[in-house]
């Protein structure tokens, strides 16, 4: 058993980070999510494994640096929330177009605009949906625990090498702000530059060395013809993360006759909601996506044929419940819940919106 | 004498960089990035630094410069050329990093990045071409456009009421704690171009020594965006943008140099 820890969700993605054995961390403070940047620095993970930690003059310059870091092979971390999210647009688009891996975790809170600092799910569709330009999909974790952002770190990375592509971590306000309690992995040594080398060399910057030809990172392609053809390469690498790597999670769908489909935060609402509907008899139960692209599409649509009502649970006004249609076919009715703009929805008025929607109370 | 005996390793004068590729340049004749790429490729192979080295491209028309330098190279969004070179460095100290970025990409979008780069004195040089316009996207106003310079949009020439100044965005770096050479140059002419290639020598020699970050501005022309041939193009150059942005050392060894 790993090492145990009473931590913020914000600060066991920094430690899980250093155990990880990241090699930098390029961030810019935004609320809630600055603690991930205060943790780092206050742990001077430069001495423990020689991890680099740098706070940026903006977002645009830290998803740069990203790239750069991405470039030459390295594992890179970055952390924001909405508004810092949303200027890393650009770069994660010419990151997924140049295939590199990183890892990026979204803290969101609540908007548009300057919005709130308070907890929201409103970003779904700017992450799955391609908040950048271009054709491509941003491979999409949402942790519903602290212990999750802690895990997710290493995940994300594994699938991000894996495919050579930016893995975000979907989080909330409210997982990167509370406590609980964490399992910490044991401490995994950095890629050496030999390893990296080894590994790596095919693709990455790492300097022309005689014996092979010049690597170039680059998501430019002025003949049409090739972009085309590079586009078919990386919808390829998404249908196969569509086929190999859809996660979720099912709680009380056996005898199931109305699901509850929520992600993160909601997610642990949800749960509770459903506990109190199934006091009461009504035999609900939830589907938590842990992937949000790929979304688990089959499990859901192999549920349908036992549900009378599937609520979308979100703290938005209803973004990932157009995943959620696409995937039952209009074969059953869904509808959708939520608080949103920074509000929390309470397993109570989860519970009352499911019996005013499907029961008719 | 026959040419065959001419032909001698001992009379050679001048050789091609391997370090340049055999791709034909992308750029107007008589444009000066490719002298300008062709002085940066000989400094590195000068210094057998070719497998340590990284460059950065910009968007501009220098975009494609990793179509002819023959190193490991990265493209960077527009702008962020110094944050994509800070990312490298920073995880890989050994290695030689470079950007290489027109003045819209360097001193309009990317302004941020490059006074924060230079003010971190991060470890990289940065080859800044200035030719007063935007080359690439077909010769609009620059950050750097003079006084009365006719662009796409700025038709009647640049009006500093209703467009604002040119930024001398060198002189402004200079100024920064982090910068440890900085210098001004051109390509239009041979003595200029030696003048060049020992500043982009000098800046390289200061990575390898990790003093702090070395920028080199060349001042340079866009024959198609100034709607001007080449040899005139260059003349234009001299007799208006040396004026407003004169070559010469702006701060060497980390001290600026005293005009007199
Ligand atoms: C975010 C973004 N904005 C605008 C552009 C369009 N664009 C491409 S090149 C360029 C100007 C480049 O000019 P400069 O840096 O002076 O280089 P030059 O072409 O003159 O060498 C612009 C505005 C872009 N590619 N990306
Ligand atoms: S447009 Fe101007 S800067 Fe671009 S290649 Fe032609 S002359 Fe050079």
């Amino acid at each position: 058993m790993g090492e145990l820890k009473l931590m913020k969700g914000n600060e066991a993605i920094a430690e899980a980070a250093i155990r990880e054995g990241v090699d930098a961390y390029f961030g810019y403070p935004i609320t809630p999510q600055s603690e991930v940047l205060e943790y780092l620095m206050a742990e001077q993970p430069e001495k423990r494994t020689g991890m680099v930690v740098l706070q940026a003059e903006s977002e645009l310059a830290a998803i740069n640096m990203v790239y750069g870091a991405a470039a030459v092979g390295k594992k890179v971390l970055t952390t924001s929330s909405s508004p810092g999210i949303s200027l890393y647009q650009e770069g994660i688009s010419y990151i997924a177009g140049a295939e590199l891996p990183c890892v990026i975790a979204n803290v969101v809170r609540g908007g548009p605009g300057l919005g709130t600092i308070q907890p929201s799910q409103a970003d779904y569709f700017q992450t799955v949906k391609g908040g950048g330009h271009g054709d491509y999909k941003l491979f999409t974790l949402a942790p519903s625990s602290v212990q999750e952002m802690a895990d997710f770190v290493s995940l994300g990375f594994e699938i991000a090498f894996k495919y050579r592509t930016p893995v975000m971590i979907l989080s909330d306000g409210m997982i990167g702000q509370m406590m609980e309690k964490v399992e910490l992995k044991e401490q995994k040594p950095r890629w050496t530059d030999e390893e990296i080398k080894k590994m790596h060399d095919k693709w990455a910057t790492i300097g022309k060395t005689p014996d092979r030809e010049r690597n170039i990172i680059t998501s430019l392609n002025l003949d049409s013809a090739i972009q085309e053809k590079h586009n078919h390469k990386l919808q390829a690498k998404f249908r196969k993360m569509e086929a190999e790597e859809v996660r979720y999670e099912l709680f009380n769908t056996d005898d199931a006759e109305y699901l509850m489909v929520a992600y993160g935060s909601s997610a642990r609402i949800a749960q509770k909601s459903i506990a109190l509907a199934r006091a009461k008899g009504i035999k609900v139960g939830l589907l938590r996506p842990i992937t949000l692209f790929p979304f688990p599409e089959k499990p859901l649509a192999d549920l349908t044929p036992q549900l009378k009502g599937i609520l979308s649970v979100e703290l938005s006004a209803g973004q990932m419940i157009e995943d959620v249609k696409l995937a039952v076919q209009c074969k059953v009715r869904v509808e959708h819940y939520g608080r949103f703009g920074g509000m929390i929805h309470s397993p109570e008025e989860v519970l009352t919106a499911f019996e005013q929607t499907f029961i008719g109370k | 004498m026959k040419l065959q005996e001419i032909i001698k390793e001992e009379n050679l004068v001048y050789k091609r960089t391997p370090l340049m590729t055999d791709n034909v340049l992308s750029y107007c004749p008589g444009c000066g990035h490719g002298t300008a790429h062709r002085i940066v490729m000989e400094v590195i192979e000068e210094m057998g630094v070719q497998d340590d080295t990284i460059g950065i491209a910009p968007v501009g028309c220098s975009v494609l410069a990793y179509d002819f330098m023959n190193i490991d190279m990265v493209q960077a969004a527009h702008g962020r050329a110094p944050a994509v070179a800070t990312g490298i460095k920073r995880t890989w100290p050994d290695k030689f990093v470079f950007t290489y970025q027109g003045d819209g990409d360097l001193a309009a979008i990317g302004t941020a990045e490059t006074i924060h780069a230079c003010n971190r004195g991060e470890n990289i040089t940065i080859i800044f071409i200035n030719n007063g316009i935007y080359g690439m996207t077909g010769g609009q106003m620059a950050p750097t456009t003079i006084e009365g310079m006719k662009t796409s949009t700025s038709p009647y020439g640049r009006d500093l009421q209703l467009m604002g100044n040119p930024l001398k965005i060198t002189e402004l770096v200079a100024q920064l704690p982090g910068t440890y050479f900085v210098a001004r140059h051109s390509v239009h002419n041979p003595a200029a171009v030696r003048k060049t290639k020992r500043a982009v020598q000098k800046a390289f020699q200061i990575q390898k020594e990790r003093k702090g970050l070395a920028f080199i501005e060349i001042v340079s022309n866009c024959n198609s965006g100034w709607k001007l041939p080449p040899v005139k193009a260059n003349q234009w150059m001299v007799e208006n943008m040396f004026p407003f942005f004169p070559p010469g050392d702006i701060k060497v060894d980390g001290e600026l140099v005293k005009k007199e």
